[in-house]
Order: structure tokens, then sequence, then C-alpha cells
């Protein structure tokens, strides 16, 4: 590692060396030091290849705002070197180069190829013949681009914290003057949030939250995303104060883009901070007083400086300055080209607008230094609704009009009164390529050539030539490329204006963006035991939930055979009690409810007032005031929206208890049910004491439950309800008294072979947002004779009188072949006229059978379908009545 | 889309923490014909200005609200319960 001695303000520990790999070869940096700074100290001049040319790119603003040193990091690519800290042990690797950086083949581009990449040449030269395009794609992928994702990704190990935050102020921007604007509203008393990506340590300011080493991202509806680390905080803030600086300006000129060319701030940073020598002899090109001040620094820091190129005509007090150390500073010139082959070897200056060889000037260098002046970073403040209007005296874009409850202070307010010079939109054209662009390798060349097809406001270039498109997102090339517009279109710049500022400002991973912050799962109270019985667990919804235990098919047989059990706790569970609840309900069901003696279960389907079925379930009145409904488990949450909705509409006397999360529910079905369930409980269970649509609250085990002797699955089943905290206890004791009768615990797969062996539907999965009660074959559900108004009642009596398009049906399949659920159904002329929504197969008719939506005229018994499954046809017989046991005898029994 | 919403419960919150109920249609008092029952499923006035609508504290007291606000801004003007007194939707 080359340093220069202690440096003041030097970031580096010299005292703790950490290790990590640059592809795959060993690199020892400081704490403290960057990706960027340990590889240059190291000598790598070298960073990135560049995105269409593959040309050497080096370090150039070493404040991560340039394209040039983006790079991958354990795997991740679009990690800029220059800002990220080295870690111990972290693989850091080169992006977009093949084999390697040093030796990249594809550097033909530039050598041979740059009059057949001109900009857009890949819309007009591989588009022919159309159906290579694949394969161009291919090709093209892999010439440019900025790196590769692992196609198979580790399991992530971190995940994104989503943090809100509300506040009095946001301060964005942590230099001089947003210290000073946080300190002062925090002297007022505000609530002061003050964000800084930068490296440097902020000292604590009272009454400030600092959020140190973080980036906002955008401005959006009064919310700044500020990311920081794994948390993505989202900041909501009265007033917004934008400290966002200013961006030092690149310089067109040939061969600008060589390593070695660096901006001024880049080459003192890497100095000051991490105590790296930019170089050994410097040529300076510069429009203000920064260019002078760097090379001052630069000089101190023990670099030669060959010459200073001020664009300026008079010298400046530090131009004198510089000429008494010795340094020769021409005013009123400017740098035409840099020349070298792999890095910069020498440079070549010359008076501002005269050209000729007599008049130019070649030095010796390994560094070149250019400052274009600042552009103020606008671009968050922008998208908090400010304007822009061009300063000619400063030669770029300021802001003009900010909305109210913004302030703007420092850089990007515009108070540097350096006196700045306005570059020319290129100079040295003609020597070599002059970049505009180097995130997508647009030449200022290339921005003339836009104009000649056509393409001559600065929005129509920038889709074209993809200028300000890439990583940097314009704030290296959106000046230069306006400038290069006005003088190709010879318009004034204020008439070329500027491209939209859209977030994100920083690149961000999309993981920070996208990745799900909170995924709760829902476990039933029951959930242990699934587990240890080998449950196969799986999302269902929110819940976590057994499919199986390892043999749905046995599990189906066995609740027909003897007996299951099955944890239902996910079902909806609402009480809806009041005087009114009778008639809430006869409201709000297409049927009847307050007819419903106490004691007894109805069947009960939700429908919209556009009469389409929004869920299912089974309604238990308990007492004359005391309903006990349940739910779909996925419906849950929208039904207690939809009852409460409707409440809050018309104010009767009724109260909802959402008893979903409280209560525990389990499923004992089969023939041996009734025989386990009696050695827990003093209930009577004889089939005449306890019938079919029974609810009964007795004891079971010990523990109080409600008993609903209902039939999804179909055979002799009572759906036990009873406080979640007895979940464990419930479900062993039935287990316990089951064993001897052969019981066995089911899960939700073996569930939907049973309930589709009865056609009970499951909504959502049978029916969809247009699925009628008519439709799905449930019109003994609406009572159209009802005397009062009810949801949906309109549309269900016109629909009641309107054959619909397609019916609710059984199938069954003679081969064996279970159909994709979702399998189109054909009409008779081969045009698709349904879908299939359930198959199984079914152990205990073995055979396949199914549901689907059919042309009505086929809804009837015997009628043969064709299913198209991805292609392959197969015939299929209807069936309108239930499969198994279809007059509900064994249900009843 | 994001605003602060005041739910007459709980107080100022993010309106991710709401449902939308849309706005406050009337729903018909007698038989509609089916072109008066297509406009009460389907259309919305949709209208660039204040409108009142309902919006539910999904992620709080899963109370129901009625609110006035400016589609054009996302201001919210006021919020109140539908039983508060001074609440014309509550005649």
């Amino acid at each position: 590692m080359s340093r220069l001695p202690n440096q003041p303000g030097e970031l580096i520990n010299r005292d703790n060396v950490l290790r990590f790999t640059f592809d795959g070869k060993p690199v020892e940096a400081y704490e403290g030091d960057t990706i960027a700074s340990a590889l240059f100290a190291a000598g790598r001049r070298t960073f990135s290849r560049s995105f269409k040319y593959h040309r050497r790119r080096g370090l150039l603003c070493c404040a991560g705002q340039c394209p040039n040193c983006i790079v991958a990091v354990d795997g991740a690519p679009g990690t800029r070197a220059c800002t990220e800290p080295v870690r111990e042990g972290m693989t850091v690797e080169h992006l977009n180069a093949q084999p390697g950086l040093d030796l990249d083949v594809m550097r033909a581009t530039d050598l041979v190829g740059t009059k057949f990449t001109p900009p857009g040449f890949y819309y007009k030269t591989f588009i022919r013949p159309r159906k290579l395009w694949p394969l161009y794609e291919k090709v093209l992928r892999h010439a440019a681009g900025l790196g590769v994702l692992r196609k198979e990704q580790p399991e992530r190990e971190w995940r994104t914290e989503y943090r809100r935050r509300h506040a009095d102020v946001l301060v964005i921007g942590g230099g001089s003057a947003g210290q000073a604007a946080a300190k002062e509203a925090a002297a007022q008393g505000d609530d002061v949030v003050l964000v800084d990506e930068g490296p440097l340590r902020i000292e604590p300011i009272a009454g400030v939250e600092i959020l140190a080493r973080a980036s906002a991202l955008g401005y959006f509806d009064g919310i700044v995303p500020v990311w920081q680390g794994d948390t993505l905080h989202q900041i909501r803030a009265r007033r917004h104060v934008f400290a966002t600086g200013a961006i030092e300006q690149p310089l067109v000129f040939a061969g600008n883009d060589l390593p070695g060319v660096m901006l001024s701030g880049g080459a003192v940073r890497l100095a000051q901070l991490y105590s790296v020598s930019p170089g050994t002899r410097a040529v300076v090109a510069t429009t203000s007083d920064r260019g002078l001040e760097a090379a001052a620094t630069l000089h101190d820091a023990g670099v030669e400086i060959a010459a200073v190129a001020d664009l300026r005509e008079t010298p400046s007090p530090a131009a004198r300055a510089l000429s008494e150390r010795g340094i020769e500073v021409l005013t009123d010139h400017t740098i035409l080209e840099a020349t070298g082959s792999k890095g910069v070897e020498g440079a070549v200056l010359g008076p501002n607008g005269v050209q000729g060889a007599s008049v130019e000037k070649p030095f010796k260098c390994d560094l070149v230094v250019v400052s274009g002046g600042f552009a103020p970073a606008m671009s968050l403040v922008l998208q908090a609704g400010a304007q822009t209007r061009y300063d000619p005296a400063r030669g770029c874009f300021v802001l003009d009009k900010v909305p109210p409850g913004v302030t703007v202070v420092g850089e990007v307010a515009g108070v540097d009164d350096d006196v700045v010079a306005i570059p020319p939109p290129v100079a040295g054209a003609g020597r070599g390529k002059c970049f505009a662009c180097l995130c997508e390798d647009v030449t200022a060349k290339d921005i003339g050539l836009s104009v000649e097809e056509g393409y001559d406001s600065i929005e129509l270039s920038k889709r074209y030539t993809t200028v300000t498109m890439g990583p940097c997102q314009g704030r290296m090339c959106q000046l230069p490329a306006i400038r290069l517009m006005a003088k190709e279109t010879g318009q004034l710049l204020e008439q070329v204006g500027t491209t939209t500022a859209r977030p994100p400002w920083v690149s961000v991973p999309m993981g920070v963006l996208a990745g799900r912050p909170f995924e709760p799962a829902k476990r039933s109270s029951i959930h242990a035991r699934h587990r240890e019985l080998g449950g196969n667990i799986k999302w269902a919804g929110d819940w976590r939930r057994a499919y199986d235990y390892g043999d749905p098919q046995g599990e189906a047989l066995a609740v027909h055979q003897a007996a299951g059990l099955i944890d239902v706790s996910t079902l909806g569970k609402l009480l809806v009690r009041g005087p009114d609840a009778g008639e809430f309900l006869d409201l709000l069901y297409p049927n009847r409810f307050s007819d419903l003696k106490p004691g007894r279960i109805r069947y009960g389907v939700i429908s919209s007032d556009a009469g389409r079925i929004v869920d299912d379930g089974t309604i238990c009145r308990i007492d004359d005031d005391t309903f006990y409904v349940t739910t779909t488990s996925s419906g849950a949450g929208a039904v207690e929206e939809w009852f409460s909705w409707w409440l809050a509409d018309w104010r009767m006397d009724v109260k909802l208890t959402d008893l979903t999360q409280g209560l525990s529910a389990v499923n004992l079905a089969g023939p041996n049910a009734r025989e386990i369930l009696a050695n827990l409980t003093d209930l009577d269970c004889s089939p005449e004491a306890f019938k079919y649509l029974d609810g009964k609250q007795a004891r079971i085990a010990g523990v109080e439950c409600l008993i609903l002797r209902i039939g999804f699955v179909g055979e002799v089943g009572y759906e036990i309800h009873f406080a979640a905290a007895y979940g464990e206890h419930v479900w062993d004791a039935l287990m316990e008294a089951g064993r001897e009768h052969g019981i066995k615990p089911f899960g939700l797969e073996p569930q939907r072979i049973l309930r589709l062996q009865k056609m009970h539907i499951l909504v959502g999965q049978d029916t969809d947002s247009e699925s009628t009660p008519f439709g799905a074959a449930m019109p003994w559900i609406v009572k159209l004779d009802k005397q009062q108004d009810f949801i949906g009642k309109w549309a269900l009596e016109h629909y009641a009188t309107e054959e619909p398009a397609t019916r609710l049906v059984g199938f069954t399949l003679g081969n064996g072949y279970v159909p994709t659920e979702g399998s189109v159904i054909l009409d008779g002329l081969g045009v698709p006229a349904g879908q299939v929504t359930s198959a199984r197969f079914s152990p205990v008719l073995d055979r396949v059978i199914g549901m689907a939506w059919v042309p009505s005229p086929l809804a009837r018994d015997g009628s043969q379908i064709t299913i198209s499954d991805e292609g392959r046809t197969t015939e299929a017989q209807i069936q309108t009545k239930p499969f198994y046991d279809p007059e509900g005898e064994v249900l009843r029994s | 889309m994001s605003f602060l919403l005041t739910c007459p419960n709980c107080g100022v919150r993010e309106v991710t923490d709401f449902g939308y109920g849309g706005e406050i249609s009337a729903r018909p008092r007698s038989r509609p014909t089916l072109r008066q029952l297509g406009e009460y499923n389907y259309f919305r006035r949709n209208v660039a200005g204040v409108q009142r609508e309902w919006w539910f504290h999904r992620s709080g007291c899963r109370a129901w609200f009625v609110a006035e606000r400016d589609t054009r801004t996302n201001e919210v003007l006021f919020t109140q319960l539908p039983a508060d007194p001074g609440d014309p939707s509550a005649a």
C-alpha cells in the first residue's frame, strides 16, 4: 500500500489492516478505506470497463456520483467502490469485462466497431430477421450491462426493516449548511431529522436525529424514503430543508474518460481522506477557483503540477498564488485531449476557441485534474415541486421557485460566489472520443447524430442515445448534454431545458424497496402438534397450515372408514349479538336467519349488491340475540369489514365481535366420530338428540365448547370451537379418545378431496368475482320471497330470470388423468367456454372428479365436455349431484 | 399516494393504516331499474374536488368513518364517525 504521510482529517486507521479480495487476488486495506481507495493504493487504475465500448475507466469523482467504479460485492452487482467501506473478508469483483478488467476482448467494439455502433444501432441493425432477435438479445445483453445477477440466489439472510418517522423538519444533506439548518430548527424546539450520505462523521446536535451514511431516495407526496443499511426510513416531515450541495461537472474533451482523468474533488478526496496520492505529475484544467485550490492541495501533498489551464481570462488571486509556487497557470486555456493507452500519459492544453498545432501545449503527466464548475444537486427538491431557470452567469440551471414548506440552503441554493467560466460544449473534437455520458458511452458526436436524425429535443435525445439514463442519473452528463444539444440545434440553454428529475436519486437494491418487510405468519394454537405429527406445513393465505401428514389419500380414506381430525382454527368466527342481530343477518344474506331456531345451524352465502358471491359459511343461532357466524379462512377479515361497514351505515342495535384469533376449532369427522365425542362429554350425542345442523354448547375434556354438527367433508362431523388456549389439550384428548377407533389427523389436501366429493364450493377457488349463487348451482340459497330487502336482492331477482352463460357443475374422468386447475373447457366448436376450478383423484370413488364452469346448455347430467389442458384435450362426463352420498344420508345419520 | 388521515378513535395515522371504502353513495331505497342498479353498483362520480368517502381503520381500531377529502390534493378536510352528531349522513 503506497500512502502519503499522515494527512489532517484522514479517515483511515493505519493500525488496523483489513484484507479482502478483488477478482480473487488478496488486497490489503486500512480500516476506514473504501474499496476504491484501497485498490488505488495497491496500484489499480482501471476499475471498470465501459458499457458499450469496453474502454478502461478509472476513479473520477470518489464520491459515489459517477459510474466508473461500480463493482460486485459478495456477488451483488451495482456497488460503488469509492463509497463502499472495506469489510474484512469481502469478495469484490469487476463487472462487464471478459476475460478480465485488464484484457477485455469486447474492447474490439471501440477499436474497430465504432462506426457500426452509433446511438440506436441495436434498433437499426438487429431487427431483421425478426426471429433472430432472441439470439441478438442474448449477445447484446452479454456484451453490455452492469453485471449479472446470480440465477440461484442464496437464502437471503438480511431483510429490510421499514421504519416510519414523523418529524417537524427533515434536513437532507449534512454539510455545513445542512448542519446549521438542523441546529437552528432544533433550537426552536422542532423535532429534526438530518440525513447525510457522506463518509464524514457528524457531531451530535441536540434535538436532531442524525441518519449517517443514509441516502434520501426521492420525494413522494411528502414522504422521503431514506435508505440506511438494512433500514428504509419513511420520513414524513412538515418542512423540508434541502442541503444537497452541488456536483462537480466534468469537461468534454478527447480522451476525457481515460483512467487518470479525475474531478478535482475526487483527486482531493483521495489524497486528504485516504492519504492516497492520485498521481505523481498532474495537469489541471478548470473553469473556477476550485481547480486551482485542488492544484494547491495536491501540490502540498507532493504531487508535481505540470501546468494549470484556467478557462477564465483574468487570473484570480488563487491563480497568482499558484504562480508564486512556480506553477505555470495558462489563463483562457482549456484541455483539448488526454493521451495514453491504459491510462493518462499526457495532456494537450490549448487556448479557448483557437485551433492549430502552433498554439497547443502538450505535457507529460499521469493525472489530469478537471473541474468544469458545479451544478446544484436539485433532483430531490425538483421532485418536491421546485422549478428551475437557467443562470447565464453560472452556466447552469439553478432553482427558481420552491414550494411552500421547502427551504434550500448551501450550494444547492447557489450561494457560491466563485467566478466561473462557461466551458465550451466540447473541446478537442476530432482528436478522439469526447464523452458526454460515461455511463452509457454517449459521445458528443452521438448527440449530434441524434439531432441529425430528428431527435432534437433533450427528452427525445435522452431516450434515443440514453444519455442521463445510466447509473449517474445525469449527475455527470445532464449539463454537458444540454450544452451539446444547444450547440447542435442552435438553441439557448433555457430553450433546451432539462430532463425530468425522477426517483430514485441513488442506486438502491431492489430488495430494499421490494422486500417484504413484515411477513407475519399466523399459526393456530395447535400448530406444534402438526409439526410433531410430520405435517407438511405450507402457506395458506396468511396462515401456516398442514397440507397433509404424508398420505393425503390415506387420510381421506380414514375419514370415510374410521375418523379424522382436522384443525380448522383458521375459519373466520364472528359473534353477532343484539336485539337486531337476526334482522341484521337477514339484510346481509340472501336467505333467512331471523327464523332460525336457537341451537340450529344454517348455511349462508354472502352476496354483493351486484349479486356476486363474496363469501360463505355456517351460522349457528346460540340464543335469541346471539348468532355465531363462521366465514372462509381467507375471507375472515373482509367479512368482518363488510359486516361492520353495513352496520356503520344502518346503525342497528348489533354488536360485532371478531373471535377468529381467540377461538380454535377442529373438525372431528367419520363413522366413528360420534363414539369418540361421546367418550369426552356428558352431552347426549345420539343421532336423535344431536341432529345434523344442531349446534350445542358442552364441555369436551373439561373445556367449554361450541359443537356444530355440520358436514363439510361429507361424513358425520362435529366442528368443535373453543378458547384457543386449550388448543393442544382438546386436540390431544380427541386423538387419545380416537386412538382405539382408528382416528387419523388429516390435512388441508385430504379435506379438499373430501369436500370436492360433496361438491361443496370453495369461495375463490370454485367461484370468482363474476359468480352468482344461481350459476354456482345454489338457487335454493336465495330467498327472493323474503319480505325485507337484502344485499344483492335486486341483482339476484334479475339473475333468477336469466340463464347464466356458464354454470358450475361436477365432472368425472375415466382415464385417471387429473386436469390442471384452470384448464379450459371447450365448446362444440373448440372455443374456450369455461374452466376447471377443482380436480382431484378420489380414493373412495376410485376415479378423478372435479368441478368446472361449463356452458349452461351442457350443464346436464351425462353431458360430455372437452377439457383442454395446455394442449392436451380430454373428454369428461358432467355430473350435477354430489359424487359421494348424493342424497346426504350418511351426513344425516 | 401518501397522506395522513385522522381516525376519529385513534388520531393521526398514515393512510396505509386504512382501507378505502370509496365515495359515499346512497343505496336505492326501493327496487331500482336495471340501469339504476348498474349505476349504483358500477358507476362513481369520481369527482375532481372534495368528496365524502368511507374509510376503515384496518390496522387500528377497525372502525368505519366518514372523511371529506379533496381528491386533487389529498387534503383531508375532516373525519368523523358516522354516528357523530352533525353528520348529515346520520339523517
